[in-house]
C-alpha cells in the first residue's frame, strides 16, 4: 500500500476526463439546435449580392427556392458557362416554375398558403434578363411574395 | 453478505460516441440563416381593365439602370451613393416644392389628420443590367424608406421604428407606403 502510494505522487495526475462526454454533448445540442439540414446540393455556383436593408425569413417551412447562377465545373460541360436555374435538385427552365410553385404549394398546411414565400438565390453576376423571367412566372404562378436573398453588408454604411 | 448489482454501463465510450454524432451534424447541416430583402410581386392583370391609371408626372421618380449598371435618375445620370439622399428628397418633400410630389391629407391613426406625399418610385432596368447592380438600387430605395421611417418615429415617440408597436409602425407606415413600381423590363443594351 505505502509502495502504491509513492509510485502515483511522483508521476504527474491524468487530467479527468469524466466531464468530457458531457462538454461534448453540450456542443453537440448547440449545433443540432442552431442548424439547419442541408437539403439540396448546388448544382449552381452562387455568390449572393450584399445589402444592408434586410429582414430575416421567420419560418423557414414556408420557403421555396429558387436557385439562379452559372453551373458548377461538373456541369459546365454539360450546361455551359450561362446562367441557369436549379429548382429542387436539378435543372430547370422558366416553364418549369409554376409546376415548381403549385407542388410545393400543396405539399404546405392550409392555413399556410398564404404566407408562402420565394426565395430567390441569384449569383450577383447574372443578367436582370432571366431574373424578370422568373419573377414573371412567379407572378403567372401567383407566388407574390419573394425575397431576394443577399448577405449582411455592414461596410456599406 | 454481497447483494448483487446491475452492474454499471461502462461509459468510457460515450465521449467517441458524442463527437462522432458531433461531426456528424457539423458537416450534414449548415448554419445559414436566410435573410433578404423583402418584395411583394404585383398580381398579373385582368384582360379587361388595361386602362393606366393616370399619375402626375411630378408624383413619380423614375429610376433607370441600363445594361451598363448606370443610373438615370429623373434625367439625371447620379452614382448609386446620391441616390438614397435623392430619394428621401423626393419621398418627404419637406420644403413642399412644386417639382416633387403633392400631398394630400390623409386620417392616420394616432397620428391624426396628416399630410401624406403621393410618391411612386418607378424602377426600370434593362435585360442586361447586372443583379447585384438592381440589388444595390433596391437596397437604396428601401434605405431611403427606412431612414425616414426611423426619422419620424425618433422625433414622434424617441424610438427607432423597428422598436415601435405594431399600431405606431402602421402608422408610420401609412405615413411613407413604400411604393415601388417596376415596369416591365426594355432590351436596349442586348443580353
Amino acid at each position: 500500500m505505502a509502495k502504491f502510494v509513492k509510485n502515483t505522487s511522483k508521476s504527474q495526475p491524468a487530467i479527468s476526463t469524466a466531464s468530457l462526454p458531457d462538454i461534448v454533448f453540450m456542443l453537440l445540442f448547440f449545433f443540432m439546435v442552431s442548424t439547419s439540414m442541408r437539403d439540396s446540393s448546388m448544382l449552381v455556383k452562387i455568390t449572393l449580392p450584399k445589402a444592408s436593408e434586410i429582414k430575416k425569413i421567420e419560418k423557414k417551412s414556408l420557403v421555396s427556392y429558387v436557385n439562379v447562377g452559372p453551373p458548377t465545373k461538373a456541369f459546365q460541360k454539360i450546361h455551359g458557362t450561362e446562367p441557369k436555374i436549379q429548382l429542387n435538385d436539378q435543372f430547370a427552365t422558366v416553364e418549369d416554375i409554376r409546376q415548381f410553385i403549385s407542388s410545393e404549394r400543396d405539399a404546405m398546411n392550409e392555413n399556410d398558403k398564404p404566407q408562402m414565400t420565394t426565395s430567390l438565390k441569384v449569383d450577383r453576376d447574372t443578367k436582370m434578363g432571366i431574373v424578370t423571367d422568373i419573377k414573371q412566372a412567379l407572378r403567372k404562378a401567383s407566388a407574390l411574395k419573394i425575397n431576394y436573398s443577399t448577405t449582411k453588408d455592414v461596410v456599406l454604411e | 453478505m454481497s447483494r448483487r448489482d446491475v452492474p454499471e454501463i461502462p461509459s468510457g465510450s460515450m465521449a467517441d460516441i458524442a463527437f462522432m454524432l458531433l461531426i456528424f451534424f457539423l458537416v450534414a447541416t449548415t448554419m445559414s440563416t436566410d435573410s433578404g430583402i423583402m418584395r411583394k410581386l404585383p398580381p398579373i392583370a385582368e384582360q379587361d381593365q388595361q386602362d393606366d391609371i393616370e399619375i402626375k408626372e411630378r408624383n413619380v421618380f423614375v429610376v433607370l439602370i441600363n445594361s451598363n449598371n448606370q443610373l438615370l435618375v429623373e434625367n439625371q445620370i447620379l452614382n448609386i451613393k446620391q441616390l438614397k439622399e435623392k430619394a428621401k428628397e423626393f419621398i418627404a418633400n419637406k420644403a413642399n416644392l412644386e417639382t416633387l410630389p403633392e400631398k394630400k391629407q390623409v386620417d392616420i391613426d394616432l397620428l391624426g389628420p396628416t399630410m401624406v406625399s403621393k410618391q411612386v418610385i418607378s424602377l426600370q432596368n434593362d435585360r442586361g443590367t447586372k443583379y447585384e447592380m438592381y440589388i444595390a438600387v433596391q437596397n437604396e430605395l428601401t434605405k431611403a424608406y427606412n431612414e425616414l421611417r426611423d426619422e419620424f418615429s425618433m422625433g414622434k415617440w424617441s424610438k427607432k421604428y423597428d422598436n415601435l408597436s405594431t399600431e405606431q409602425q402602421e402608422a408610420v407606415r401609412n405615413l411613407y407606403p413604400m411604393r415601388i413600381s417596376e415596369s416591365e423590363p426594355k432590351n436596349i443594351g442586348g443580353k
